[in-house]
């Protein structure tokens, strides 16, 4: 059996037709596998959703308890069947709780990475290579002018950076979930002790994953806390240039995500301080990962597949754009959190 | 080169001019000659050494990266520079090799022979890392684009002496990279260098756009009214050398462009006067009449002066300020006075190819706004075409380098505008390089079924950053194909976006398919609110070609 046969490409999105269930739907449907909680991966509405308990908690803090008609929680390698189906999810490395999906039926195997990354990360555990046939992988950085720096470098040079200004407050750019609290562990790697502040928006996710048992040490709300020069304040990217910065210190404004590594997009936000830290595979990681499934077919949504297709069919595989229309980045995009 | 490098890199990445002047003076200041003498004369334009151009850059790169992968790249970060200095193989350990200083890859490219270039540019990537082969580049190609004018740079270096640009500009014409002299000046070492220039560049008077709100505060009597040619701001200057007669036509920025018109430098020889700097426009005359811009671009693109370039093209003066005279410094004089100097001189020069603006005589701003709308009528006579507003300059302004406020004003024409339909669109280049940015827009014309829209120009700029991210958010929601970089966007009588396009004329193109070409169109406002059916014919534009 084909892997197009196991899932094929509906307006609602990708469907398996034996299971009769949706992965990462972008419109409400009876039964829907999750695989991270970003908001253009999981949507409120389903009927039936199944995901990491992770994913299901995060996705009830940010819709409510009742986003899903049912739920049910996965732990990663467990092994489950639906209609004959065999379904399992394993980590990704992109956020926490965050899962590619592996299908199996009959001798088929096919993967959805969902959104992933390579590089360790504090809060959540690294992505397992999967081996399949058909890999539909992500691209969201997937040109070869994307690499991610050393996240270590990157946590360095916003330390020098407050050493240089310590009287101007340093308001770091970065998604809500995920970025945010990777960002605060990766500090605390670093040897920064001091407190961490954070806009109103990130206050549940970061919430949870201490509760999680993520160690991110003394986090702070910034609201009320005063003009705080010269210490480190994360916000939603779209908050950086908000009538809300100008509360603070001369606000330097610093951006970690992986668009960073080209100009423009940081000067087109009036960035000052771009830091290259990414949630996403670089495209090193994307083309190690690709080798490393041993897949036989490649399909690509997200961002920019044609360099990944051109690369790969020139290496002998069969590989296709994938145009999921809607499934943005969350790094794209503007979260809708941050009047929150 | 890393410390030049490092400066580029949080230069491209200072919003603040303060913030921008900051930095480089700090870079002077810590930075030893020649270096930071090399690095002034890569901020001010004015390193001489053969430039690569982007052909060379993009031949160097395809030998080592997947042509498919670079294009691919290149289209996404919209930067030739960038993506180069992002893709270039081997950016492995470089701590124990040798990093070339900024005086030393200079001299290096200044000692290439055109043919040895592309070695020694490769080998010099080799050597330096991801932002030292971005500086390289930027500076090779000769585009740095880090926000930063020649202007500013040397208000920069001035303030290591506490002085003003000025203090620089007066000298600059009489010195050359590395600057040492001027170095060992501002920090006190050694005496004022001597301007030995006698023809230099007098840093140009800009005026304001003004608004018709701002009319009403100024009073018709303390000003002088001319009308605003549509050709290129020049200075001429000339002075006395060792070797005789020093000649120069300079652009409005001080850049020297005496080589492209020979004829107007013979013209500035026969002026019975030996040292003199006149400000004015550069037009093209064909029997008297002043020829629209379109000409003059004309001869402007070609790079070849040839004979036949300079009898089918001839090129005229038509000044409005005199600076210098004799070696008098004018500009501390009211425009009043400058003006009956000019009017002397040109008259007692009694040269072809130089004339004089003329005046507009006025009493109210009424009578003004009258003749701006319909300079033929006003005087202007067939040259009406080639102008394209008035200028004020109040009677009794001195002549101050840079954008002084209340002193000078332009006054454009209304510019033109249609109606057009949104065709396809492609990302910006630079700083808009994730956003569709560029856009094709078209008019009606009768087709062989029905009517149908034809592409009539691009549009890059009107709009404010907000309307680019709705228009960006637009050309992604109605894309009905895509043609590598470029998007097609829904056009459909009953489907479509109408943009009003203002612009400043229109010519005949063979180029184009739809035989017009618009002069400096742009987005004045985005029609959501008009169906794309409604939006004007092409033959609106063709009533308004100007012969
Ligand atoms: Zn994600
Ligand atoms: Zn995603």
């Amino acid at each position: 059996m084909a892997a197009a046969d196991i899932l094929t490409l509906k307006p609602a999105g990708l469907y398996c037709a034996a299971g009769d269930f949706f992965i990462d739907p972008l419109r409400p449907v009876p039964r829907a596998l999750i695989t991270h909680a970003h908001s253009d991966h999981a949507r409120a509405g389903h009927g039936h959703v199944l995901a990491t308990a992770e994913t299901l908690a995060i996705m009830a803090i940010r819709y409510g308890e009742n986003f899903a008609g049912a739920t049910q929680a996965v732990r990663y390698g467990e092994a489950l069947t639906i209609s004959g189906v065999e379904v399992g999810f394993f980590p990704a490395g992109h956020v926490l709780g965050s899962a590619q999906i592996r299908l199996v039926q009959g001798r088929a195997r096919i993967v959805v990475s969902g959104d992933y990354k390579r590089e360790p990360d504090p809060t959540c555990p690294t992505f397992e290579p999967l081996a399949c046939d058909t890999f539909i992988s992500e691209a969201t950085f997937g040109l070869p002018v994307f690499r991610n720096a050393d996240a270590a470098g990157e946590i360095g040079k916003l330390l020098a950076s407050q050493k240089l200004f310590p009287e101007r407050t340093h308001l770091v750019g970065a998604y809500p979930l995920g970025k945010a609290q990777r960002i605060i562990a990766l500090l605390r790697q670093a040897g920064y002790d001091r407190p961490v502040y954070i806009h109103g928006a990130l206050e549940k996710i970061t919430a949870y994953y201490q509760r999680a048992g993520i160690a991110l040490g003394d986090v702070r709300m910034a609201a009320g806390a005063g003009a705080l020069p010269g210490e480190i304040v994360l916000c939603p990217p779209g908050a950086i240039n908000d009538l809300w910065s100008r509360h603070f210190a001369e606000p330097r404004a610093a951006f970690a995500s992986g668009w960073m590594r080209v100009r423009a997009h940081a000067r087109q936000r009036g960035i000052e301080l771009p830091l290259v830290i990414s949630d996403h595979a670089d495209w090193d990681g994307l083309c190690a990962t690709v080798e490393e499934t041993q897949c036989s077919t490649l399909l690509v949504t997200h961002g920019e597949p044609d360099a990944l297709v051109h690369c790969f069919r020139q290496r002998g595989l069969e590989a296709a754009p994938l145009h999921i229309l809607g499934y943005g980045d969350e790094e794209a995009e503007t979260p809708t959190e941050t009047d929150a | 080169m890393n410390r030049f490098a490092a400066l580029l890199d949080s230069l491209a990445y200072e919003p603040s001019r303060l913030g921008k002047l900051r930095l480089m003076t700090g870079y002077f200041r810590a930075v030893g000659d020649p270096d930071r003498g090399f690095a002034l004369a890569a901020l001010t334009g004015t390193l001489s050494f053969r430039h690569a151009k982007p052909a060379l850059v993009r031949t160097l790169i395809y030998e080592r990266i997947d042509p498919v992968l670079f294009d691919l790249s290149y289209d996404f970060v919209g930067d030739l520079s960038e993506t180069v200095a992002l893709l270039w193989p081997g950016d492995h350990d470089k701590s124990g090799s040798h990093t070339p200083r900024l005086a030393e890859v200079i001299a290096t490219l200044d000692a290439a022979s055109k043919l040895e270039l592309p070695g020694v540019l490769a080998r010099l990537l080799d050597a330096l890392d991801e932002t030292g082969r971005w500086a390289l580049l930027k500076l090779i190609t000769g585009a740095l684009r880090v926000g930063v004018s020649a202007r500013l740079a040397k208000q920069a270096v001035a303030e290591l002496g506490g002085y003003d640009a000025n203090a620089i500009e007066d000298l600059w014409h009489g010195l050359a990279p590395p600057y040492l002299d001027l170095f060992a000046w501002l920090e006190g070492r050694e005496p004022r260098p001597r301007p030995h220039d006698s023809a230099p560049f007098c840093p140009a008077m800009l005026a304001h756009a003004l608004t018709e709100r701002e009319l009403e505060d100024l009073a018709p009597a303390d000003f002088c009214a001319e009308w605003k040619w549509d050709g290129i701001r020049v200075q001429a200057a000339v002075g006395i050398g060792e070797g005789g007669k020093i000649i120069r036509l300079y652009s409005r920025t001080g850049e020297e462009i005496s080589a492209a018109f020979p004829d107007l430098t013979e013209m500035l020889a026969r002026v019975p006067h030996a040292r003199f700097s006149l400000d004015g426009e550069l037009l093209i005359l064909r029997t008297g009449r002043v020829q629209s811009f379109g000409v003059l671009q004309q001869r402007l693109n070609r790079k070849q002066v040839t004979a036949a370039l300079l009898a089918d093209f001839p090129a005229h003066i038509r000044a409005y300020d005199l600076l210098g005279l004799e070696g008098e410094d004018l500009r501390a004089l009211p425009f009043a006075e400058r003006r009956r100097k000019l009017e002397a001189f040109v008259a007692a020069a009694g040269v072809e190819r130089l004339d004089l603006s003329p005046q507009v005589a006025f009493a109210s701003w009424d009578f003004l706004a009258a003749a701006r709308r319909d300079p033929a009528a006003a005087g202007a006579g067939a040259d009406a075409a080639a102008i394209e507003g008035v200028m004020l300059k109040r009677r009794d302004s001195i002549y101050v380098p840079g954008r002084p406020k209340g002193l000078w004003y332009k006054w454009k024409r209304d510019p033109f505008a249609v109606d057009a339909v949104l065709m396809y669109a492609q990302r910006g280049h630079g700083k808009r390089s994730s956003f569709y940015s560029d856009f094709t827009f078209g008019l009606w014309r009768a087709g062989n079924d029905g009517d149908e829209l034809v592409p009539v120009g691009k549009a890059y700029f009107g709009f404010t950053d907000d309307e680019l991210r709705l228009l960006d958010r637009y050309v992604r929601n109605h894309t009905t194909n895509r043609f590598g970089p470029v998007r097609e966007v829904t056009h459909m009588p009953d489907e479509g976006l109408v943009l009003e396009i203002a612009f400043e004329g229109v010519n005949h193109s063979s180029r184009h398919k739809s035989g017009v070409a618009m002069r400096f169109p742009r987005i004045s406002r985005i029609r959501w609110d008009k169906p794309a059916r409604e939006a004007d014919r092409l033959e609106t534009l063709e009533r308004l070609i100007a012969d």
